[in-house]
């Protein structure tokens, strides 16, 4: 099985030596659980200013990873009929409908100067200085809203998988089936899974869950059968927008924050990075977005920490609390006589 | 732009009330969500699996400390008792664990590691060997052979038993759950006070010439499960409403009544060994009460958006004043 083989190549072809690329500061969370050469960290940058919901991720993802089909719901949420991450659907996308302009956006720009065909033909591999300039980038000068239209702004967003650095489903797993892998992920071993379950309420994002006539847990692998060959997740390779980049997540996080600028200077004050800090409370995620409205507006938790943080102080109380119990216990022996 | 703009002062909520006021936390009318719909996927434990075990564990646990103290100062009756219910609960433990598996046939890959990052990898291994030696005590105590080997495996459970009884406190608090996590500071002693209250309910059972000690525990468990759970519930403001309502708060309530009325029972009946048994009886169905309302309370605040969204937004807001 080439799920438990390691390869150590270059993962993405075009990314250059990376690791030695801006790995200050940025976590190494595979060289912490003790791999010792292993390619850079890789991850996903989901950009949904550029995402226009069509699902291409969802479909991909099922085709690629032999994802079962799941009940086909209306749901009544917009566009959106999948409902949320879950062992089943590793990619979900998010559709809101707001009665709010979207920044100082307008249609009729012109792309002229756009070579179109090269930019297809460089994928997702966008280079960082180059970010700022999409084909869907907004203009930088500020034009007037229209008069008398409602205005309506239609949020998507392919949510998956965070790859936590600290990853609580990781932690709490109790057989080792979920695991580090040496591009960073953190990836489910189906034939070690036992089903205890414990990763799904562990998980502050609500992602993993139990697959019911399987007994099993799931969730993305970030393609981890594709990464080992150097090929880009399926998700990423079927995204028409690049509203999905896949990429090492140094060079990630630069092109996210030149895109964010971008879209600042354009008057979308609005977007905001969601999951790239690596100082917030799961030490940054592998998978992270730009947002366009908080985060619980897409289902996304504002603040989640990983429990395992306050894991030594329970486990202190745990000893506190057995030891008030043996005490207790001998205490009643040896205030009570044999017999009244 | 933004509906709830970080600069407008209006809607700030006022600097948090200097004493401690009745809720450390006001809730807020309003919060952001996509559709309602809950941000975690909510535990696929079943109730009468991990709910009872929480139970079960607990009453094994306790009971085997009990089963050792009156092996040692010669109460065979009660060691008789005790041991049994040890021996019997944790059986019931081990198979709700394994029943509530997804994939049964492969519990054994429990033992593949041992992570302290994982409460339930170190619970089987406390577990594992509890069950076998609270057996053997059993065994020895009901048989009256073999007691050199019985009051050693009981002495081994004994020294297990408080660890059973208490980590089932990390091992659901160690959880996004919100209603479980925020309470991980008090829970591991509300599982032990309710594990003493349980097995010292049990305990009672015994002849009254022999049940003293269990009587001591059993209302002293009581007291200090009421007192850890509404301290509990004080501190975590917000995050505790799931344990008011709805099932978890009929099952709490229901629990918190049986306990009071076992333990004045006990108290109070402590010449009798009927109502002895019968306080025992009410003590031991309160702390199934007070489990599996926690279990289900935690999977309501598991449900509910508000619960993950508004103390997060509420962390935030209160990082950024101290930041200014």
């Amino acid at each position: 099985m080439t799920l438990f083989s390691h390869h150590p190549n270059d993962p993405a072809g075009s990314a250059d030596p990376a690791g030695s690329v801006g790995s200050v500061g940025s976590a190494d969370p595979a060289g912490a659980v003790g791999y010792g050469e292993h390619p850079p960290r890789m991850g996903f940058f989901t950009d949904t200013s550029v995402c226009i919901g069509c699902k291409a991720c969802e479909v991909a993802c099922k085709e690629w990873n032999a994802v079962p089909a799941d009940a086909l719901d209306l749901t009544g949420m917009s566009y959106d009929n999948t409902g949320g991450l879950g062992a089943d659907n590793w990619r979900h996308v998010a559709f809101i409908e707001q009665r709010r302009p979207l920044g100082s956006a307008r249609t009729g720009v012109s792309h002229d100067d756009v070579d179109v065909l090269a930019l297809a033909e460089q994928g997702s591999g966008t280079p960082p200085e180059q970010a700022p300039m999409t084909p869907t980038s907004p203009p930088t000068d500020r034009p007037p809203q229209p008069d008398g239209r409602t205005e309506l702004r239609w949020l998507m967003a392919s949510d998956v998988c965070k790859h936590c650095t600290e990853a609580a489903c990781l932690d709490v797993c109790p057989t080792g089936s979920l695991f580090r892998t040496e591009f960073g992920t953190v990836v489910v071993q189906e034939d070690i899974c036992n089903g205890c379950g414990y990763c799904i309420p562990a998980c502050p994002y609500g992602v993993i869950d139990q697959r019911k006539d399987d007994g099993r847990a799931w969730k993305c692998t970030m393609c981890y059968d594709r990464l080992g060959a150097g090929m880009e997740p399926a998700c990423a390779k079927a995204c028409p927008t690049d509203s999905i980049q896949y990429g090492p997540l140094d060079e990630l996080r630069e092109r996210a924050d030149a895109r964010l600028a971008t879209l600042h200077d354009a008057g979308v004050d609005d977007a905001r990075l969601y999951g790239r800090d690596p100082t917030d409370g799961v030490g940054g995620d592998g998978a992270f977005f730009l947002l366009l409205d908080e985060p619980e507006t897409y289902g996304l938790p504002p603040d989640p920490i990983v429990t395992t943080r306050d894991l030594p102080s329970m486990w202190r109380r745990v000893g506190l609390a057995a030891g008030a119990l043996a005490a207790a216990a001998v205490a009643a022996f040896v205030t009570t006589r044999r017999s009244r | 732009m933004n509906h709830r703009s970080p600069d407008a002062p209006s809607d700030r909520a006022p600097r948090r009330r200097r004493r401690g006021g009745e809720q450390p936390m006001v809730p807020r009318a309003e919060f952001g969500s996509y559709y309602g719909k809950p941000i975690l996927n909510p535990p696929v434990w079943a109730a009468a699996d991990v709910g009872g075990y929480l139970f079960f564990g607990g009453l094994a646990g306790a009971s085997a400390v009990i089963a050792a103290g009156a092996r040692l100062t010669g109460r065979p009756r009660l060691a008789r008792i005790s041991a049994t219910g040890a021996a019997g609960a944790g059986l019931v433990s081990f198979a709700a664990l394994i029943h509530d598996l997804g994939r049964p046939d492969r519990f054994l890959n429990m033992l593949r590691v041992l992570k302290p990052t994982s409460p339930m990898s170190v619970g089987t291994w406390v577990l594992g060997p509890f069950v076998p030696l609270a057996g053997v005590a059993a065994a020895s105590a009901l048989t009256g052979r073999f007691r050199w080997l019985g009051s050693l495996a009981g002495t081994g459970a004994a020294v297990l038993g408080p660890a059973v009884s208490a980590y089932t406190g990390a091992l659901i608090a160690n959880t996004a759950v919100p209603a479980w996590h925020d309470a991980h500071r008090e829970l591991p002693f509300v599982f032990t006070a309710s594990s003493a209250a349980a097995a010292g309910g049990l305990g009672l059972f015994a002849p009254t010439a022999e049940s003293a000690p269990a009587r001591v525990l059993a209302v002293a468990g009581a007291g200090g499960e009421l007192l850890a759970f509404e301290r509990m519930r004080h501190r975590m403001g917000l995050t505790a409403e799931p344990y008011g309502s709805g099932r978890a708060g009929r099952l709490i309530k229901a629990g918190t009544a049986l306990s009071v009325a076992g333990a004045l029972g006990a108290v109070l009946g402590r010449r009798s060994r009927l109502a002895s048994a019968a306080s025992g009886a009410a003590l031991l169905a309160a702390s199934l009460c007070t489990r599996l309302g926690i279990f289900h309370g935690g999977v309501a605040s598991a449900e509910d958006p508000k619960y993950t969204v508004v103390p997060q937004r509420e962390r935030l807001r209160a990082a950024a004043d101290d930041d200014s």
